[in-house]
């Protein structure tokens, strides 16, 4: 299947110039119940400069890719069962431990979404921060406290200097994304992975985070790989989307063209499901059913049992995820027809 | 429609802040819910917004009776709730439920569908007889969209959306005439809490009921929604229709509320006026003097700060508004999208 796969990736191997790569990616979990097929082949890429948005609902296996390419996914029960993370070419998972780990913070960084747990709270905020730049950059503690305090001015927060020796649980919910905004950045990588930043923060808060690691990433032109359900903040910064669905990206296209046109229906059903300002009092489009189990994918395409566009062939064979016109590609059997019809 | 089915009088809702544990000493008040004044009309929705921390929740505990009011009154049908107790709340309790709004805590993992459903029949065994039981809650079972089979399932057996449904068949239970429902879809995917929103409508529709709804999602709310109220920090800072809210806000606050929402549609990103509020919702223990939004306000002058705004109609407009410089001002361009 990787040879007919997303639009950008060749799959013969040889070096494309892209930043970060997954090539054809294949996770399992196995457990006591089973094994559970969560990621089923997913291809994509970022670019410098790029925001590439994951959207999928839960379960559909956005935030394993992730941790796939961080190299923290929990193994047992996560087992990698084939393909490639590509940074700067160079396969990742078929890398020393080591090398992995010069990578990470440097080279691609994460922003999670629960920003109390993913924060230690027997240190301080400024301490977890200067940290990096003792152990990674062989920093003198006073310079790596001056570094973490220009850090934390730099994702605006007030008062950096005596907001430096507070604890997690000091820092209302927004400034604890804003900390781990600047400690992801703090060895300015390349690749900054933002999975669900703004999902456990309020509206006027979420709107201040999103710009602020809008205007970050441009200063840095890094590459940025957002993970979210929200369609909303997806439309707002994202170049591409990648929809995934049951482990598989199901469409792939500019931000413009998938919301003007969705080439899946599975895209489509999404699109419409969510409440409008401007559609109210309307009954709303929802997709039928339920995501499938991953121990017991469906035969053919994973959305055949609810696809209201279904056709005998979607029960018997898995649609590839093949280009359509220039700047898309979905895995659909009947991907030309949706974009062809008015 | 013009019947008051709840009224809320001036409802405050304060919850003591201790120091100690022997000699314990209350330092401080948590003002969760601080003055706050509505009706809701037989068979209307009304949708309640706000970030978190605002009262909401708390509000809507206060609606149940499960927590007393600090001062103030919240009446059922002229009759007030807070001085019920013993046959004459149990008998109230049956008229106003609540939809929690985490599907995966608010049901008991031991019990199954069944008897989940069912308990409330064990607490008023006057509405269905002991032989009937079974039936009835095949009946809401199937009312909500769940298959009636799956009666002696367990909790877990279910997904999210499903839990929810149960969560809405137990509500409904009792035939209340009042459901609150607090974030009842904010744990949903989106396609599936585009089925529970629809199951909602459809069951009012159906029953006659009126909801309370409390949700954080602008949109959702909107479309759910007659009237919508927007609360900050313990007040209620605009009252209106959905049309009055979302069309023609007056006060700051909900103004950058509904600037700040993202809307799924990239051709409009650049074109957004968004309002950016700074800094966070102050603490609810010491909520700032006079207009409690004045801290973030761009709009803030002397008199803010002193004077304590009131929920009012002001000139110009025509809903309340607690803002002392309230006026419209042209918002997102969401409705213009289509």
């Amino acid at each position: 299947m990787s040879e007919q796969s997303a639009p950008g990736a060749d799959g013969s191997g040889r070096p494309s110039g892209r930043l970060l790569e997954v090539d054809d990616l294949r996770v399992e979990f196995r457990t006591r119940d089973g094994v559970a097929k969560v990621i089923n082949g997913v291809t994509y890429h970022v670019d410098a400069g790029e925001t590439l948005a994951v959207l999928g609902e839960s379960g559909s296996g956005k935030s394993v890719t992730a941790q796939t390419i961080m190299g923290i996914l929990d193994t047992p029960p996560g087992f990698v069962t084939g393909g490639q993370v590509r940074f700067h070419g160079k396969d990742m998972l078929a890398m020393s431990a080591e090398q992995r780990r010069r990578i990470r913070g440097e080279g691609i960084a994460m922003i999670f979404q629960d920003s109390l747990s993913a924060l230690n709270p027997v240190f301080t905020v400024g301490f977890q921060i200067a940290e990096q730049f003792r152990i990674r950059r062989g920093m003198s503690r006073a310079d790596a406290k001056k570094r973490a305090i220009e850090m934390l001015d730099q994702v605006k927060i007030p008062n950096a200097k005596g907001r430096y020796s507070n604890y997690p649980h000091q820092f209302s919910g927004g400034m604890r994304q804003r900390a781990m905004i600047a400690m992801s950045l703090a060895l300015d990588p390349e690749v900054l992975i933002a999975d669900e930043p703004t999902t456990a923060l309020d509206v006027t808060v979420q709107a201040q985070i999103m710009d602020l690691l809008g205007e970050l990433q441009r200063e840095r032109q890094m590459g940025m790989i957002l993970i979210t359900h929200d369609l909303g903040v997806v439309a707002d910064v994202a170049d591409r989307i990648a929809v995934m669905y049951a482990g598989r990206i199901v469409e792939e296209a500019d931000v413009y063209d998938l919301y003007a046109k969705p080439a899946h229906p599975y895209t489509l059903g999404l699109l419409n499901s969510i409440p409008r300002m401007d559609e109210k009092g309307q009954e709303l489009r929802t997709i039928k059913g339920l995501p499938p189990n991953l121990m017991n994918i469906p035969p053919g395409c994973p959305f055949n049992p609810r696809c209201p566009m279904a056709q005998p062939v979607c029960r018997e064979k898995l649609p590839p995820l093949l280009q359509v016109g220039r700047s898309r590609a979905s895995a659909c059997h009947f991907a030309e027809e949706l974009v062809n019809r008015d | 429609m013009t019947e008051n089915i709840i009224e809320v009088r001036d409802l405050v809702k304060h919850y003591p802040v201790t120091r100690g544990i022997v000699f314990k000493k209350t330092i401080g008040q948590v003002k969760a819910v601080d003055g706050v004044s509505f009706e809701l009309k037989a068979g209307e929705t009304l949708g309640v917004v706000g970030e978190s921390g605002c009262g909401k929740s708390t509000l809507a505990r206060v609606l149940m009776n499960l927590e007393r009011p600090t001062a103030g009154q919240v009446l059922y049908k002229g009759q007030d709730i807070s001085k019920l107790s013993g046959g004459a709340l149990r008998r109230l309790r049956r008229q106003i439920q609540l939809v929690m709004q985490d599907p995966y805590t608010s049901l008991n993992p031991r019990m199954t569908v069944g008897d989940l459903i069912g308990e409330p029949f064990e607490i008023h065994p006057d509405v269905a007889p002991r032989g009937s039981r079974r039936s009835k809650v095949k009946e809401l079972l199937d009312l909500v969209g769940l298959n009636p089979e799956h009666i002696n399932r367990y909790p877990h057996q279910f997904s999210g959306g499903q839990r929810q449904r149960i969560g809405i068949a137990r509500a409904l239970a009792l035939r209340p005439e009042v459901i609150v429902c607090d974030e009842p879809v904010s744990a949903l995917d989106v396609s599936i809490q585009a089925q529970v929103m629809n199951l909602l409508e459809k069951l009012q529709a159906e029953f006659g009921l009126s909801y309370v709804f409390i949700a954080h999602d602008l949109s959702v709310v909107r479309h759910l929604s007659d009237r919508v109220a927007v609360m900050y920090l313990g007040k209620m800072v605009e009252i209106g229709t959905e049309d009055e809210i979302y069309e023609r806000p007056t006060h700051p606050y909900t103004q950058a509320l509904l600037s700040a929402v993202p809307v799924p549609d990239p051709t409009l990103r650049d074109n957004k006026a968004i309002i950016r509020l700074t800094g966070d919702v102050p603490s609810p223990v010491s909520p700032p003097s006079g207009c409690r939004f004045r801290t973030r306000c761009w709009k803030a002058q002397d008199i803010c700060a002193q004077e304590v705004p009131l929920l009012q109609i002001r000139r110009g407009s025509d809903h309340p508004s607690a803002c002392h410089f309230a006026e419209k001002r042209e918002i997102v361009a969401t409705h213009e999208a289509a």
